[in-house]
């Protein structure tokens, strides 16, 4: 086989999982190995943009997917950034040993293997191995700690990932059944660009069942509300720089399954139409959580459930389909996983100053440690939606489109938005200011990766290049 | 197909659902581990049979592991474990026998009424294949949802992958990949799972589940 980006963006990782693993515990080589590998994964996904192998009947690239990996392998990069100085803190401390950092370096580099490998898969089979890779690494990063509340955390994480995803594999098995009488037995009938063909002729009652499994198992694995109760503790328990990767990333690579799913059903005239129940379920998560937003008390799982807010509302625009919403939609995916992930680098440095997560004991930080405290602020008043940066552009475009299509729903939208905001706001205003509270050591960040980030989505909202908005609306032209 | 040959395959399926019954309203995790492993027996004949009847040599395989691996090495597996950690005598189950197999019936019957309306394009053997392993993975769902202790829970999961394998190889032809993975998956959860035991035990004294709840992050 030839080498291509296809080839490159699976193969990096998993060489790299496998020198970290064996490499004696040096822990600078592998912290730096870590960002080599990411970084070189990411020049791979860049050159989908330019050349594209042809599908197989395994993988696949296409304008649709070269979106999700440039995304991911991205903030992959910038994440293994972030958690060489993180982890170095960590083990400084004591809280992790170099035996768990050794672990923690591999597991990182299997995750983005798994990762890239669901967002390339062209077989629904395989597209479900890597998913369920995906989880079990997850597991067992968010248990790496070994303390209370990160055993229980994995434990639930664990038990209600592995549902979601055994009845993902019932809706996957399900699609097989309908596609075997129209595509023929064996492989074919798995292969996604095969069935999106052929999937007019599919029985649209198998179809729907299908699909209903597919929401549940994968929703499970996107956080909606109520499949999301992992959600909070995963992040909250875990390394850092795994919850902004689980936020920023794995999230999302939930929802691009589902969204392959739908554009199956979008092709059969008799199959339901998935829409309904995708902005359902969004706008539920999107409210519930917007309401949970008050009254948190760790601020790791604060932006937890910002996260299960704004997978919500990125549900919600692509079960509002059409082009609009659904650019709408991946606008408002890309700039949250930037944000998302540097709102996390900055909560993972201000935990480790402060020795806690807890907010009541984090406050005036804009005083004391005014580089972390203002970062945080930046990225609050960007993940709350507020102008001028990208965040605010995706909303008002969804909030403007839905405006017109279905009143009803977009009032729900705006009310779940501004309670969202206001919960937010509430809470940070007592850790970015006031007076000092808290323990507080100096800080030895690594902000590069938060302000690469928040710089980005700020100029996404002040100005969006006429290539970058062309090829949005191709993408979401594709998802119909 | 002939006749026996549907018969056969029909009959294999439905006593992996009674089996599922059976798991439910074990009260002891002994017999509750000696039941999953005559659930996994049910299921390698099953695969075994499908294998036979639809002359794809490859489901041997499927078969192999789920006799090997399920219905040996891993309830061996947990009685150790369970012995070890001095666990075998207690299980404490949410709610009741009677509710819980009445809630069981309400599944299968879900189950029925939901995959017989949808499939009748499909041949008869899917078809009926589809709806019994629907209803042993809600059952396995339920089971999940009945116990407190944690190997009854991973009990309840490995039933419930059960189900998923005999939809799996009821659809004709569906490619290895996905069996292999499930089998996969398997091994891998149950490491995971081992190794998640014997932390639990060293961190808390116990593997009640319902003991980790007092450590919910919201409570510090």
């Amino acid at each position: 086989m030839s080498f291509d980006a296809l080839t490159g963006v699976l193969l990096i990782p998993a060489v790299a999982a496998a020198l970290l693993a064996a490499l004696p515990n040096y822990y600078r080589v592998s912290a730096r190995l870590n960002v080599a590998a990411t970084t070189l994964t990411l020049l791979c996904a860049l050159s989908l943009f330019f050349k594209r192998p042809p599908p197989g009947s395994y993988l696949l690239a296409d304008d649709l997917n070269s979106t999700f990996i440039v995304l991911t392998t991205f903030v992959g990069f910038t994440t293994s950034v972030f958690s060489s100085s993180y982890i170095g803190h960590e083990l400084e401390t004591g809280r992790l040993t170099p035996p768990f950092v050794r672990f923690y370096h591999a597991m990182y580099q299997v995750l983005m293997f798994a990762m890239n490998l669901a967002l390339i898969a062209n077989n629904i089979g395989l597209m479900w191995v890597a998913i369920e890779l995906a989880t079990l690494t997850t597991v067992l990063m968010v248990g790496i700690y070994r303390t209370h509340e990160a055993l229980e955390a994995a434990w639930k994480y664990f038990i209600l990932g592995s549902v979601g995803i055994a009845l993902a594999l019932f809706g996957t098995i399900l699609v097989y059944m309908a596609a075997r009488p129209v595509v023929g037995e064996g492989l074919d009938a798995m292969v996604w660009t095969v069935l999106v063909t052929r999937a007019g002729a599919f029985d649209p009652a198998l179809l729907n069942l299908a699909f209903v499994f597919l929401l549940l198992g994968y929703g499970t694995k996107v956080g909606l509300v109520p499949l999301h109760a992992w959600l909070p503790d995963a992040h909250a328990e875990g390394p850092t720089p795994i919850s902004a990767v689980l936020s920023g990333l794995l999230l999302n690579v939930a929802l691009y399954a589902l969204l392959r799913f739908k554009m199956l059903l979008a092709v059969n005239p008799g199959a339901l139409a998935p829409g309904p129940l995708m902005v359902t379920l969004g706008l539920i998560s999107l409210v519930f959580a917007a309401f949970m937003l008050y009254r948190r008390r760790d601020i790791k799982r604060m932006f937890a459930y910002s996260s299960i807010e704004h997978m919500g509302i990125i549900t919600f625009a692509f079960g509002v389909g059409g082009p609009l919403a659904n650019f709408a939609g991946l606008l408002h995916m890309t700039m949250h996983s930037l944000t998302k992930s540097a709102i996390f680098f900055a909560v993972g440095h201000i935990a480790q100053v402060k020795g806690t997560q807890r907010i009541a004991d984090m406050g005036g930080l804009t005083e004391t440690h005014p580089v972390l405290g203002w970062g945080l602020l930046l990225g609050v008043v960007a993940i709350a939606g507020l102008p001028p940066l990208g965040i605010f552009m995706s909303e008002f475009l969804l909030v403007s489109s839905t405006f017109a299509r279905a009143p009803l729903l977009a009032i729900i939208l705006v009310f779940g938005l501004l309670v969202g905001l206001a919960g937010m706001f509430l809470r940070v205003n007592g850790i970015a200011f006031g007076e000092p509270r808290g323990p507080s050591a100096k800080a030895q960040a690594s902000y590069v990766p938060m302000f690469a980030h928040l710089s980005l989505v700020l100029a996404a909202g002040i100005y969006m290049p006429a290539a970058l908005v062309a090829w949005f609306q191709n993408v979401a032209g594709l998802l119909g | 197909m002939s006749r026996i040959d549907f018969d056969i395959a029909h009959l294999l399926a439905g006593l992996l659902v009674l089996i599922s019954f059976l798991e439910l309203y074990q009260d002891r995790l002994y017999s509750l581990l000696n039941v999953y492993a005559m659930h996994a027996l049910t299921l390698a004949a099953s695969v075994a049979w499908q294998a036979f009847v639809q002359d794809a040599p490859h489901l041997y395989v499927t078969a192999a592991i789920a006799l090997i691996f399920k219905a040996i090495v891993i309830p061996v597996a947990l009685h150790r474990i369970i012995v070890r950690l001095g666990i075998h005598r207690e299980i404490e189950k949410v709610v009741g026998v009677g509710p819980a197999m009445l809630a069981g019936i309400g599944l299968v019957a879900l189950a029925m009424v939901v995959m017989l309306r949808v499939t009748h394009g499909a041949d008869p053997l899917a078809r009926e294949d589809l709806a019994f392993a629907l209803s042993v993975v809600l059952l396995g769902l339920l089971m999940m949802v009945t116990r407190r202790n944690a190997v009854g829970q991973v009990v309840g999961f490995m039933s419930l992958e059960n189900g998923l394998v005999l939809a799996a190889t009821g659809a004709k032809g569906m490619p290895l990949v996905v069996e292999i993975s499930v089998a996969f998956s398997i091994l891998i959860a149950f490491i995971v799972i081992g190794i998640f035991l014997f932390r639990i035990r060293e961190r808390f004294d116990t593997v009640d589940v319902g003991a980790l709840d007092r450590f919910r992050g919201e409570r510090r």
